[in-house]
This record gives C-alpha cells, structure tokens and sequence, in this order.
C-alpha cells in the first residue's frame, strides 16, 4: 500500500543512486515501470528468477547486451533493439525463442520518461515476437559512469529435432542469400549520433527474425547456415563463416541490395555498405539445388521480400570471401580493420 | 546515386577499357603513378587492374597524408597528449599510425591520454569552448585539400579570442613531393601520373605545369570515381604514345586552372612554407609543408609547449618508405600481410585505407 501511495513521477523524475539501493525506491520502481510494461504471470511471482514449464526439445540459450549511442533512433530504440537481438541470436539457430531475461544498468540522471518508454517499447517488442520477459533484475551507477541506459538480456528458445544449422555443413557449390539491403542500422543510428541530417532519413531495419526463418525451414531447402550480420557487417559474417567451414565465397556487387538513401550517407562518409551493422537481416547458405526454393519462400516474408541470391561458395585453401564488381573487376572482401573510420580527405 | 553512378557505369567503363586496350601499343610499357590514396584506393576497390591490359602498370605514390607522416612526428603527439595532458584533437586514421616504443594514439589514449578522433576542424574548437580550463591541440594532418578547414579554424579561434587551442601543423604539399620522387636518384620508370583529385580542386591545374614542361612528365587530372580514373588512364596513354608531355585536366567538374582563390587565399594568410619537412619515404623535403606564420604563432603548439621534433628510423624489415617512392610493390615487402597487417600496422601505408599496403590486404591479395 505504501508503494502505490507514492507514484514514481514518471514525467519529471530522474534516476538516483536510491533506485538501485534495495529499499523502497527500487521495489517501487520495479513495480510501476518494469512490471507494469512486461506484465506475465512469471514477472507476478515476484521472486528473483522464474520457475518455468519444462520443454520437450533441445534448449537455446543465448546472452547478449545493448550499449547504443543515442538510446532513440530512427526505427528503433534500445529496448525494441535488445528484443530483437536476443531473438535473432535463437532465431540463426533456427529456434522458437521462448523467454527472455532483462538486466538493467541505469546512469543516475536518466529521466524516467525515457526509462519508460524504454522498458514500454521493449515490452511491446517482445509481445509482438510472442516471448516473455520473465526476470530481471536493476542496478544503478553514478553520473558519468554509464551511457543512459545499458541493457543485458538473455534468451532461450527451443529448437525442433533434425535442424542442425553450423557453419560446418557449408561446403563448396552452396549458395548464398541475404533477406534484404544491407547497412540501415548503422547508418540510422551513426547518422543521429553524429547529427548529420540527410533529407531522406534512414530507418533502422531492427526486427525479429524468427517468423522468416520458420518459413525458411518450413520451404524444406537443405539449410546450411543462418548468420544475422550486425557488428562489421555483411563483410564480417561471411568471414566468419568462410573461415570457419573452411571455404572460399565468390560474390556479385549487383546482387546485393543496397537503399540508395545509404548508399549515399556511406558515400559521403567515406564507409563500405559491406562494413554497417544490420539489425533485422540475415545470411543464409543453402544446397544450390534449393536456392530458388528458399529465395521464393524469403520473398513471401514481408522482413524477406527483397531477398537476393548474393553469391556461391566456392573452393579455397585461403577462405577468402571476393566480389565481382559492377565493373567486372574482382576484389577481396575483408574483415574490418580496427573501427570503421571515416576517411581523411 | 545521382552524381555518382553516373561515374560507375559499366557499359562506359567497358567502352573505355576497350579503348585503352585498342591504344596501348604492344611491346610498349605505361609505368604510370596515381600520386593519390584515393586513387590507389579506388583502383582497389573498384577492380580495375583487371579492366587494364598487362603493359599498363600502375604505381601508387605518396598521397596519404597517413602514409607519410614520419614516426617521429607521431611521436611528437603522443608526447604532447601523456607529457602536457592536453586534449589531442586528430583525424580517424591517424589514431593507428605505429609510433615508437609499440605505441599509437590510440594505444595512449586507451592509456588514459586524452585522444579524441574529430569529423572537422569545428569539432575542435567546440572541445576548446567547452573545456577553457584545459589546453585542446588539433593535429592538423593531410595534404591541400585539409589545410583550408584548418586556416578557418586558427581565424575563427582568433577571433573569438580562444587562448586554449593550438594546431600540431602537419600539413604538407603535393607538387613538393612529386619533386622529390622525380628528383630521386633511382631508376623506376615512370611514364606520367594521374593528378590528384580533391587537392587540384583547390590548388588548380596550374601548378602542375613544370612536370611536363621541365621534367618531360605527362599529368592528367582525374576524379576518384572509376570512369574518371580509366579516361584519365586512356588520355596518359594517348599522350605516352604521341610523345606529348602536357598537363591534362579530366576532373574539370571541380577542377579549373586557377583552383580555388578564396581557400589559397585563406591558407595564405594563415600559413607559411616550412624550409624542409621529413617525410616518411622522401627523408627531408625542402619547402614541402606549412607552419603557422609569425602573426598566429600564439597557436602553434610545438612553440606553446616548446616541443622539439626527434626524428626516428622506420622498423628495420618495413618497405614503406621504398612504397611510398614507387620503388616497390606492397607484396614486395617481406612483412606484408604476415607481421604487418591492418589490425596489427607496423608501417604507415597498412593503416589508412588510402594506404598502398592497405589497400592490396583488403582488396587483391587473392588476386
């Protein structure tokens, strides 16, 4: 009784050091922001973890955390963000996700009206994924030592018996393809941070993936591998994976999408489309015999309607992933050196 | 893109292609030098040796302004960032260029040196507004075409009577280097070159002149898209072959024969020559970069922080300097792509993407 007499001020109030203390301040702000956002009948235990339903098939588990610069962008915020994240961590391995877990690291000073609308954008994010935040937990760090809001989360999921997705099974002849334009989420987000106001504003293209790839399983192409290429890129995915299965990839410049509103922005800054973060796309490797198949079955999902095939896997000793260009000319593909930096002049 | 694919399209770059092919005489070779990292940098990433016939070799000259600051001068500013705890004020790439004793700008600011990587010269001058308690020094890097934003800046600071900013002035100038790579005593053939592109925006045409009336050189002046830089490739070839040493203008969308009067204008007011600046490659070129004149020398920071310049021998097994004077190819170099990689640059021309040696890692080892 004494926590509702006593509303957060959730249009004027900030975080203070209390709100992380473990006294009432923090069983407040649990209640009326946390609670009342992600509503479930696990959050109403009111423990500190969920005591969950026991599952039949093989568990995913996966952990993953959200530190983005600005906490808003075009498309996105981090709450909707680390949703979509965590389940395209479960979503690649071809899981259903199930439940998610939320840590909270707040900065002393952060409004509560962004922390609501955080937690709010996240809860809507999970309802429409169909998971459910089940537990968390919240720590406060003082002024200066935090960027906002860091948000930590884990995720499991569970995956049906004879989906065996791993960068092993790819081999030579594979084809590549990718769920749509590459390099949106980087754009959006470096473009507010940095207050360069294009007049085409670019949206991040931050989305759970889940949906698509159920239907990509459910087209029966023989699936190799599932990537979501974030951090470096569609460059360092396809990296990755060469390296990993030990395998060289041959790709075409005009196969892969690109929206002209970014390939402008990475013109001007001087960036490679293939080096962006991408928050709602995917990599998939397949049977070449079954490429048409499961683009057809991408291209009937609206988060894969502009799906391409992209390129093949090819033999090579060095795992070099190369493009031909729009030229006709041929070029290594390379991981990001150090941090994707504007050039000079 | 508007503007831009215009300069990509394929079927032209094909019709090109086709046309230096039709013109490159047989047992005849172009050794032709693209002085630019944008151009090496184009080269690479557009593909185009492959739509180049094999007599057609293409040298990458000095124009990183990364690739030729010496260790020293790098030195010099980690030095002033530990030492004076200033805030250091630079541009992206210049963070990863290996200095001394294993370390980097970025190295020392990850260290606890105050480092910060800026977009423009009015980033730094917002730092010094927003910090008067503390002394902000901008490291004024790059070739013409990044000395205009920084005159504005010292004019700006002036104005608005800024006492705590001050410029590292490591701006140097194009015609003096390729003087130096003429004037070298070495035997690289070197047929002509492609001139730069955003540097003859503001220095104009004009000064290239004496490469092909004294030293014999034909210049053509080319953009940095692809088509840009296969016409120019197509006009050195025409003049090769006519015996003609003249300087051509390709880029005349931006690039007229006076340049650009109101920067030169602005560069001249705030700057002077320096009688010889070391550059990584060259060694010490005469009158080949700027300093603050005596009227704005209040912001020069190797006086402000009476900071002496110790100049430092390059890593023993590293080919850049042979690079940088078009002596050598990248993989010519016994560490490349082995010891010496992006991640881990132990010579200047790995770290910028203009670089040579960057640019045959990332785009055509496989090649």
């Amino acid at each position: 009784m004494i926590l509702q007499s006593h509303p957060l001020d959730i249009a004027h109030g900030r975080i203070e050091m209390s709100h992380g203390a473990g006294g009432r301040a923090m069983v407040q702000l649990i209640h009326q922001l946390f609670a009342q956002a992600f509503d479930n009948p696990w959050l109403a235990q009111h423990s500190d973890a969920a005591v969950l339903p026991a599952l039949q098939e093989r568990l995913v588990l996966t952990c993953d955390a959200h530190v983005v610069s600005p906490l808003f962008f075009n498309g996105g915020d981090i709450g909707s963000l680390a949703v979509h994240g965590t389940i395209n961590d479960l979503a690649m391995l071809g899981a259903r996700p199930l439940y998610l877990t939320a840590s909270f690291i707040l900065e002393e000073g952060l409004p509560l009206r962004d922390l609501k609308r955080i937690a709010d954008s996240m809860a809507a994010a999970a309802r429409a994924a169909g998971v459910a935040v089940v537990t968390g937990d919240t720590k406060v760090v003082e002024k200066g030592k935090g960027d906002g809001v860091f948000i930590s989360t884990s995720g499991l999921g569970s995956v049906r018996a004879g989906i065996d997705l791993s960068a092993s099974r790819v081999q030579p002849g594979d084809c590549i393809l990718l769920s749509g334009s590459i390099g949106e989420h980087g754009i959006a987000v470096l473009s507010q941070r940095e207050h360069l106001d294009f007049d085409t504003p670019i949206a991040s293209d931050s989305a759970a993936l889940h949906a698509l790839v159920a239907a990509m399983l459910d087209s029966g192409a023989r699936l190799r591998v599932l990537r979501d290429p974030t951090r470096g890129g569609l460059a360092a995915t396809l990296n990755e994976i060469a390296q990993q299965a030990g395998v060289g990839m041959m790709l075409q410049e005009a196969a892969i999408p690109v929206q002209p509103g970014v390939e402008a922005a990475c013109e001007f800054l001087g960036l490679d489309p293939l080096n962006i973060a991408n928050e709602g796309k995917l990599v998939a490797i397949c049977a070449w015999e079954d490429a048409d198949q499961l683009l057809q079955a991408m291209r009937e999902h609206p988060l894969g309607k502009h799906a391409a095939i992209i390129g093949k896997v090819v033999e090579d000793a060095h795992c070099f992933v190369q493009m031909t260009g729009k030229l006709g000319g041929r070029r290594v593909i390379d991981w990001l050196a150090g941090e994707q930096l504007p050039r000079i002049c | 893109m508007k503007f831009v694919s215009e300069f990509r399209d394929p079927q032209l770059a094909a019709n090109i292609a086709a046309n230096i092919a039709h013109e490159v005489q047989a047992g005849r070779s172009y050794h032709l030098m693209e002085f630019c990292g944008g151009h090496t940098h184009a080269l690479s990433r557009f593909g185009l040796n492959d739509l180049l016939p094999h007599n057609i070799h293409m040298i990458h000259g000095p124009g990183c302004p990364v690739c030729v600051l010496p260790v020293g001068r790098v030195d010099q500013a980690i030095r002033l960032a530990r030492e004076h705890k200033v805030i250091l004020c630079t541009y992206a790439d210049t963070m990863r260029i290996p200095a001394s004793g294993k370390l980097s700008l970025a190295r020392a600011r990850a260290e606890g040196a105050d480092v910060r990587m800026i977009y423009s010269t009015q980033d730094a001058l917002q730092i010094a507004r927003d910090h008067p308690q503390r002394e902000v020094v901008f490291m004024a890097i790059g070739f013409e075409t990044t000395t205009p934003p920084t005159a504005v800046a010292v004019l700006q600071a002036e104005r608005e009577g800024l006492q705590n900013f001050s410029l590292l002035c490591y701006h140097v100038l194009t015609p003096a280097a390729m003087h130096a790579i003429l004037a070298a005593d070495n035997t690289i053939q070197l047929d002509g070159f492609v001139g730069p592109a955003h540097v003859s925006t503001v220095i104009g045409s004009q000064p290239y002149a004496t490469f092909s009336r004294d030293h014999g050189k034909p210049v053509v002046i080319a953009g940095f898209e692809p088509l840009d830089m296969l016409q120019a490739i197509l006009m050195l070839v025409r003049q090769v072959n006519a015996g003609r040493a003249e300087v051509e203008n390709e880029f005349t969308r931006a690039v007229t024969h006076e340049g650009n009067r109101k920067a030169q204008q602005l560069v001249q007011q705030v700057f002077t020559v320096r009688d010889s600046f070391e550059w990584r490659g060259l060694g010490s070129v005469p009158h080949s970069a700027l300093r603050l004149r005596d009227a704005y020398q209040n912001f020069d920071a190797e006086l402000r922080f009476k900071l002496p310049y110790v100049a430092v021998a390059d890593h023993k097994a590293c080919e850049c300097a042979a690079i940088l004077r078009g002596e050598k190819q990248p993989q010519q170099c016994k560490i490349f792509g082995t010891a010496c990689t992006p991640e881990h640059p132990i010579g200047s021309c790995m770290v910028s993407s203009e670089g040579a040696c960057a640019a045959h890692y990332s785009y055509g080892r496989a090649i």
